[in-house]
């Protein structure tokens, strides 16, 4: 990054985190959990430790940092090296993200940037100036995306309560401060449990792995009536509702289901069906209980928006709530061909141009890589 | 500790504490070496080893009502025998192979005692055997069982195959639905596991020379326990198409870069072998990649040496492309390994 484009952005993240430290606090039991943050420019500083937002706050202002984190895990020693720090336990974190949905509209709002010669480009698999392979794919604000997150959000909610009969107290959600959304899950059984544990939970999730027996269809002797039926509890029910859509066309699609076969099933089970109703959670981000995770309220430095906790999903609009950064003018020069939106303002798309754009769009298009000051 | 009657005794004699129930019963360890007449005891001990050894589930003669008296304790002791025998061999394989046969043989009784319509005593110890040993609060529900779910995967994740992962199980309200045998088979290995710890921990007697021909014995036994492997130098499809993901310049996520990192270095490549491959990845930064790799083979700061991800974990990330080769493997570092 240049070092005048750096300036700026510590100036602003610095303004920011001065004018909102109500937006900014130590979670619960935050002398068990590990803290780590990122400067621009640089690598990632883990394994320390905060005790209340007075001193989260004065190191946000020492260090002004470009991400602030704080583990999910709990620890008897969190300044220690991980294998000293004696986990008791875990929040479990779900991480659902635009890209993992890879809807149709991603190839419209996703331009690419040129490792060797920095040339910003339509989606393409390789530099049209230099010919390299090696790019970067720039996704920017789409509110279809966020839509479908949200979508995939509020699935994994009632698997969570109903399913899992975890209490809706004990679950917060949160946008990321990108593209996606974080769900908590706090003071629950599952937290005791381990990545291997956790794992088996995600593909429960996913719907990854599930077998054609336990849907109904036994290899040598199919029947009809053990195939699921619309309103059982848990995966079968929503099974039989992707399949066969209503009670009235269940015989039908019974038939066509078992003259099809038992591998033809396994692969719709695997593959469509999974596609259509499991949750796309990012399966590393849950199964890891050592993980340190953005910290709500602090900047995204991929987007320069909050990552903010959001009582009300549905209504929750990213581009404009958790843009929190100040309108003043600011001068950049932008060279990039798709256009996005901020704060119901459209922003390019920019030929080389020398521009004025309020302070948030600014760090926007210069955290995404797609802008320098002027 | 769970308080025990006779017939729990003799059905599950692990829950016993051998010395005192030895000592309870009036007999001495040097009695069973010594005694002609219990030297039928010794015998039968042996002989439940051997079954063990050779995978069936020991039976004693079935008795009648009449000689339960006397039978029962025959039993726990042919039970107790075995062990000292055991330790005084000194041999894991057959631990691990007659804790395994014990373990399958309580299960037996553990699922009769879980359906048992007339004896509420006999379900609620079974019961009480999952909740005080495996930590597993199990209910009836009808003709089911019901575990809470976070219970069911602490156990069920010692499981390879795809009909114990939750996603193809009864799930309602948090709680897992399973019938009496799952329930029981739910905690096999932890139920193996439990007997051979008890085993291990226990004291090991001094050899006395009437068990020493029993001993021997069981030394020949376990000769035929020994494994000759031969490993094929192919790698798995898994890695093979990371690989080829890389040539090909495309993105291989950052979990394909860790299995692939992990097997090589488990295969005994050097950080220098490895770094290449990752040359056409379109972020490649040589210093960066012989930096990961280093962590990865514990060459970095924390020391910590990092095992290839098992097969389950590589399918949840969409990175298994499983082939007949295979063969029901449980992690790619197994691949090509042959029993001779």
């Amino acid at each position: 990054m240049l070092e005048n484009d750096l300036k700026f952005l510590e100036e602003t993240f610095k303004q920011y985190y001065f004018d909102h430290f109500d937006l900014i606090h130590v979670p619960d039991r935050s002398l068990e959990r590990e803290y780590g943050y990122k400067k621009f420019n640089m690598g990632m500083i883990r394994h320390m430790s905060l005790k209340t937002d007075k001193d989260l706050h004065l190191m946000l202002m020492t260090n002004i940092p470009s991400d602030v984190f704080c583990s999910n895990g709990y620890y008897s020693f969190p300044k220690l090296p991980m294998a000293e720090k004696d986990w008791k336990e875990a929040d479990v974190i779900f991480d659902i993200d635009a890209k993992d949905l890879n809807l149709p509209c991603r190839k419209d709002h996703t331009c690419i940037k040129c490792h060797s010669c920095n040339e910003i480009s339509l989606l393409q698999d390789t530099c049209p100036k230099c010919k390299s392979n090696k790019i970067d794919l720039i996704s920017l604000s789409c509110q279809n995306c966020i839509s479908g997150v949200k979508k995939e959000v509020l699935n994994l909610v009632k698997i969570l309560t109903n399913d899992l009969q975890i209490d809706n107290k004990n679950i917060r959600i949160s946008f990321s401060g990108n593209e996606g959304f974080h769900l908590y899950v706090t003071n629950s059984p599952y937290n005791q449990l381990g990545s291997k544990e956790r794992r088996d939970l995600i593909d429960y999730i996913m719907f990854h792995g599930a077998i054609p027996e336990r849907f109904g269809f036994k290899k040598n002797n199919p029947s009809r009536s053990s195939f699921p039926d619309l309103d059982d509890p848990g995966w079968s029910g929503r099974v039989a509702k992707d399949l066969f859509g209503s009670k009235s066309k269940r015989s039908k699609s019974v038939t066509k289901i078992i003259s099809d076969g038992y591998s033809a099933y396994r692969q719709r089970l695997t593959e469509t069906v999974k596609n259509s109703i499991g949750v796309k959670i990012d399966p590393n981000v849950t199964g890891d209980v050592h993980r340190i995770f953005r910290l709500e309220g602090s900047l995204n430095s991929k987007s320069g928006l909050a990552k903010l906790a959001c009582d009300n999903v549905e209504k929750f609009n990213p581009y404009i709530d958790a843009c929190l950064i100040d309108d003043k003018p600011v001068e950049i020069l932008a060279n990039f061909p798709i256009e996005f939106s901020l704060k119901n303002r459209k922003f390019g798309p920019y030929i080389s141009e020398k521009i004025s754009v309020p302070r948030y769009a600014a760090v926007y298009m210069l955290c995404k890589g797609i802008a320098n000051l002027a | 500790m769970i308080s025990l009657g006779q017939d729990e005794i003799a059905k599950y004699p692990f829950l016993a504490e051998a010395g005192q129930y030895l000592k309870d019963k009036g007999f001495t360890l040097e009695q069973f070496a010594t005694d002609p007449d219990l030297k039928i005891i010794v015998d039968k001990a042996y002989e439940r080893i051997e079954s063990a050894a050779e995978e069936k589930t020991y039976k004693p003669e079935v008795y009648d009502s009449n000689e339960k008296d006397l039978v029962l304790p025959l039993n726990v002791f042919s039970f107790l025998i075995a062990i000292v025998l055991l330790k005084l061999s000194g041999l894991n394989t057959l631990i691990n192979k007659f804790a395994l046969a014990e373990a399958r043989r309580a299960e037996k009784f553990l699922q009769r005692d879980l359906v048992s319509n007339s004896s509420k005593t006999s379900e609620e110890f079974a019961t009480k055997i999952f909740h005080e040993i495996f930590s597993v609060t199990i209910k009836k529900s009808g003709e089911y069982f019901v575990i809470p779910i976070p219970d069911y995967l602490r156990h069920a994740v010692n499981f390879h195959e795809l009909d114990w992962k939750l996603v193809n199980r009864h799930v309602e309200n948090g709680m897992v639905f399973l019938t009496p045998h799952e329930s029981v088979r739910l905690i096999r290995k932890e139920l193996g596991g439990y007997i051979g710890t008890r085993i291990r921990a226990a004291n090991t007697p001094n050899m006395s020379s009437g068990f020493e021909d029993k001993v021997k014995k069981l030394s020949d036994l376990a000769k035929k326990f020994v494994v000759n492997t031969v490993v094929t130098t192919e790698y798995p499809p898994c890695i093979k198409h990371a690989i080829e993901a890389l040539n090909n310049g495309e993105n291989l996520s950052h979990s394909g870069r860790f299995m692939l990192a992990t097997f090589l270095l488990g295969r005994g490549q050097t950080v220098d072998e490895i770094a290449p491959l990752f040359k056409n990845a379109p972020d490649y930064n040589e210093k960066v990649t012989r930096y990961q790799i280093k962590q990865v083979a514990g060459e970095g700061g924390n020391k910590t040496k990092y095992a290839c991800p098992s097969c389950e974990k590589i399918k949840s990330n969409d990175l298994c492309y499983i082939t007949p080769d295979c063969d029901n493997i449980i992690n790619p570092m197994q691949f090509g390994k042959k029993r001779l």
